[in-house]
């Protein structure tokens, strides 16, 4: 450690919401140019420990001291003052605005009455240049990358003076070269004089870029270290409080017949732009194909035309043996596709309804969950005690909403959902988004069981990692076609990785 | 025990309570300032209500169309739409019902009345419907199309009554003999124009109920509601069930309108402008959280103080206007929570240091 005062410290943080103590006296400090990681299952308490640094609430105990003096943070304002910055996960972007109106919004510079634009996208421009952050200010944000969105958000906060950065789970969105940007602007954020506290469960992002490293279970700090004098399996450990293996325990598939057949498939936008532009793509039963690709290559097309929640213009889609191109959703999902999608929000679940409601969205209509025209609620209130149990899925009751719960159990009931209603084909859509390592080895164990039961497991990923893990085979996807197959024992990132960039002639065999 | 308890504290039924006794609170202060006796202005009000049968009987005549409009509000709502329409929908209704009763005025009132009252269901839901359709078809916002299908139904309403049932030489349809008053009663409130329509409102209220949580339909509707992409992904039809949502909200609304004509004026007069009966509904349902329950008490509570008003007027010299602020300021509570639970603040630390104990 070094010998001067820290930038902040945080000393004996208590804070308890009703019937949980989310942080039980919890202490880290931060020093001046450090990246420290701050490490923890979903629902640890590490974003009510930031949101308490940020003054979105008030801890019951303990103190908050910043470059020494002890402050009283009770509103973002206040922490923004004191030179905290948050870059959120969820960014809060206006999106039809250009990047220099979101910057400045809330403190835009005034020339008299009006809004002084030239001077505050020179300044913008300036900020950029200064750490490597390459932003166009006049783009609007809809128009950029998500990636190009996140700096946007790093910009906000450099804009009010920030001085300390809290990342919350800054990698969750970004491709993976996005992050190796990410990484090098963190970098470069530090070496100018910034201190950082970055939010993740990647392990993999914190041996590389942190510092130190603070490991909270449960509302408790288990311990803090030296990233240097660590490794990955001890961190994994100290998150999850039991040992956690990364190799994933698989036997060779017992490949069966084709389930998922995908033939010269094509769609187009309204402005008749290629979004599937003739794939071809086979899963068979007992394997599991993951789709690699950098994000908007027609990844989520591809699953919206299996799916039925979005029409093909032409080629044909059979799921064992019958053709469901265009079929409703109701109809493909009767015929034995289930569908574990991209956003749980947005099409998962319907979070104000209770975790029983959510557990028969699908079968809601089905014997025994109704009776006529009536729902049957003791057989939607069984099935969900069933599932809860069985699938571990953590809530105070069926009767919870699951907009309350932390993302892991929701994630877990939407597994749970599908995989109860026994489809032949799986399809799991950045399936492990957002969970922590505890959680990521339990939907890779599902995946790899339905599998071994025999069933076709289509996978879609940004993760290379899981891609290589969890996948018998490997399909590339680029701008709507599969360019290539590989197996993961015979390839690489690398390889990978230019395969996705449309450089395929580099690895793969080509379909056909 | 503990369930009602714990319903009665629960945020849902407190937050109400409170804004409408801030309401009365800002019109009480809003009568200091006039130089009026907020105190006698309240006691003439509720005088006024329950002071005689006659003015009971009313006082229910004028909650039940607010039942009606309020539950086609708080419907639509559930289902993730904003019917701005009902008021259009209640004209429809009545218009439907007037025609139907008077173009068959030989039939037995037995059959006459029922037909009436299934036509103006029916013409309030087809009308809504197309606010429906053009969203599940279209996409257009149902916002705009409801507030222009009242223009069209208030003009059209208008021209019917004009062109086919008009009394002569009066601004109003030929004198209606079905009749849903409710005879037996007429005593009990000397002659106030007591009607079914009451009761069918109550049960409409119960079916809401029982539709919307019990029900397939009803599950699928909420889900729409909450969520289209999730019911999409489902398998959920979205647009059936946006056009289905629409129309039983403005069968509703045409309830509404129905009971007005067959049961309260027996004729329906031609409007120059719209009575307003959807648009009470809107500030009925916002204050009865949308639920079918929530709704008949609001119903009550604005029913009380709007018919209440004319006793203030008459006892306390209060310009009976001023309830509109009463009532304003209850909506505008009810809108902004923060204030409600701000002023709660105090009595919710106090519960919750009890429970840390």
């Amino acid at each position: 450690m070094s010998a001067s005062t820290p930038v902040v410290e945080l000393k004996q943080i208590t804070k308890r919401f009703p019937g949980i103590v989310a942080n039980d006296s919890i202490s880290l400090t931060l020093h001046k140019g450090e990246i420290h990681a701050l490490l923890g299952e979903n629902g640890a308490g590490k974003s009510t420990l930031m949101n308490i640094l940020f003054g979105l609430y008030q801890p019951d105990e303990g103190s908050i001291e910043i470059g020494g003096k002890p402050v009283k943070i009770d509103n973002p304002n206040k922490a923004i003052k004191l030179g905290i910055g948050m870059v959120h996960q969820h960014f809060k972007l206006v999106q039809p605005f250009t990047v220099t109106e979101n910057i400045i919004l809330g403190m835009e510079p005034k020339k008299g009455v009006n809004i002084d634009y030239k001077s505050a996208s020179a300044q913008v421009a300036k900020l950029s240049e200064q750490y490597g952050l390459r932003v166009n200010p006049d783009d609007k944000i809809q128009d950029i990358s998500v990636g190009m969105q996140q700096r946007v958000e790093i910009m906000k906060t450099l804009f009010r003076g920030a001085d300390i950065l809290i990342f919350d789970e800054p990698t969750a969105v970004l491709t993976p070269q996005e992050i190796e940007e990410l990484m090098a602007i963190m970098r470069r954020l530090v070496a100018e004089g910034k201190s950082i506290i970055l939010i993740t469960h990647k392990l993999k992002e914190i041996m590389e870029i942190s510092d130190r490293v603070t490991i909270i279970r449960r509302g408790k700090v288990i311990d803090t270290v030296d990233t240097d004098k660590t490794n990955p399996n001890e961190l994994a450990e100290k998150m999850v409080g039991r040992s956690v293996s990364f190799e994933i325990d698989k036997t060779e598939p017992n490949i069966g017949p084709a389930i998922l057949q995908l033939n010269d498939v094509k769609m187009t936008s309204k402005d008749g732009v290629a979004l599937l532009n003739g794939l071809n793509l086979e899963v068979k039963a007992g394997e599991i194909v993951g789709i690699a690709g950098v994000d908007g290559n027609g990844q989520t097309e591809l699953i919206e035309a299996i799916t039925g929640l979005r029409k093909i213009d032409s080629g044909s889609i059979k799921a064992g043996g019958k053709e469901i191109a265009n079929l409703s959703a109701r109809k493909i999902a009767e015929s034995g596709v289930g569908h574990i999608p991209e956003d749980r929000h947005k099409h998962g679940l319907v979070l104000d309804f209770s975790v029983s409601e959510n557990l028969v969205l699908k079968t809601y209509y089905q014997a025994p969950y109704s009776k006529g025209s009536f729902l049957n609620r003791n057989a939607i209130d069984e099935h969900a005690q069933e599932l809860v149990g069985k699938y571990d899925v953590r809530t105070p009751g069926i009767e919870t909403k699951v907009r309350s719960m932390s993302g892991g159990n929701q994630q877990k009931a939407i597994i749970a959902r599908e995989i109860e209603m026994n489809p032949e084909l799986l399809i799991a859509a950045q399936p492990t988004r957002g969970l922590d390592v505890g959680a990521i080895e339990s939907v890779h164990r599902q995946l790899i069981e339905q599998r071994d039961m025999g069933k076709a497991v289509l996978l879609v990923s940004f993760e290379l990692q899981e891609i290589m893990n969890v996948s018998d085979r490997i399909a590339v996807i680029f701008e709507g076609r599969i360019v290539g197959e590989v197996l993961p024992q015979n390839t690489n990132d690398q390889e990978l990785g230019l395969m996705m960039a449309g450089c395929w002639d580099q690895g793969g065999q080509p379909v056909e | 025990m503990n369930k009602w308890r714990k319903i009665f504290l629960s945020d849902n039924i407190i937050v109400p309570l409170v804004a409408i006794l801030l309401g009365l609170l800002v019109g009480a202060a809003v009568m200091l300032i006039g130089g009026y006796n907020p105190i006698d202005a309240y006691r003439f009000l509720i005088k006024r209500v329950v002071g005689t049968p006659y003015d009971f009987g009313e006082t229910i005549r004028q909650i039940t169309p607010l039942i009606f409009t309020g539950l086609s509000v708080a419907f639509a709502f559930r289902s993730g739409l904003f019917n701005i329409g009902a008021d259009g929908q209640v004209l429809i209704g009545m218009t439907a019902s007037t025609a139907v009763a008077l173009s068959w005025s030989g039939l037995p009132s037995w059959l006459l009345v029922p037909l009436s009252v299934i036509a103006g269901g029916l013409a309030g839901g087809l009308w809504a419907s197309i606010a429906g359709y053009l969203k599940a078809k279209r996409g257009i916002n149902e916002v705009i199309t409801t507030i222009m299908l009242n223009w069209t139904a208030l003009y059209f309403s208008n021209y019917v009554i004009r062109h086919f049932y008009l009394l002569k030489g009066q601004n109003r349809s030929e004198d209606i003999g079905a009749s849903a008053t409710m005879t037996f009663l007429g005593s009990t409130f000397s002659n106030a124009r007591v009607h079914w329509g009451t009761v069918i409102a109550l049960l409409a209220a119960v079916f809401f109920f029982v539709y919307l949580w019990k029900t397939k339909q009803g599950y699928e509707m909420r889900a729409v509601g909450l969520n289209s992409k999730a019911a999409e992904y489902a398998g959920m039809n979205v647009g059936t069930n946006v056009v289905k949502a629409m129309f039983i909200s403005g069968v509703f609304a045409g309830l509404a309108g129905t009971f007005e004509v067959i049961g309260v004026f027996h004729y329906q007069s031609v409007f120059a402008a719209s009575p307003g009966y959807g648009f009470d509904g809107i500030a009925v349902a916002l204050l009865g959280m949308n639920h079918p329950f929530g709704v008949v008490l609001s119903a009550i509570l604005y029913g009380v103080l709007t018919y209440g008003s004319a006793g203030m007027s008459f006892g306390a010299g209060v310009p009976p206007e001023l309830i509109k602020i009463v009532i304003g300021s209850i909506i505008f509570f009810i809108a902004a929570q923060g204030i409600v639970r701000f002023v709660l603040k105090p009595f919710y630390l106090k519960r919750k240091k009890e429970k840390v104990m």
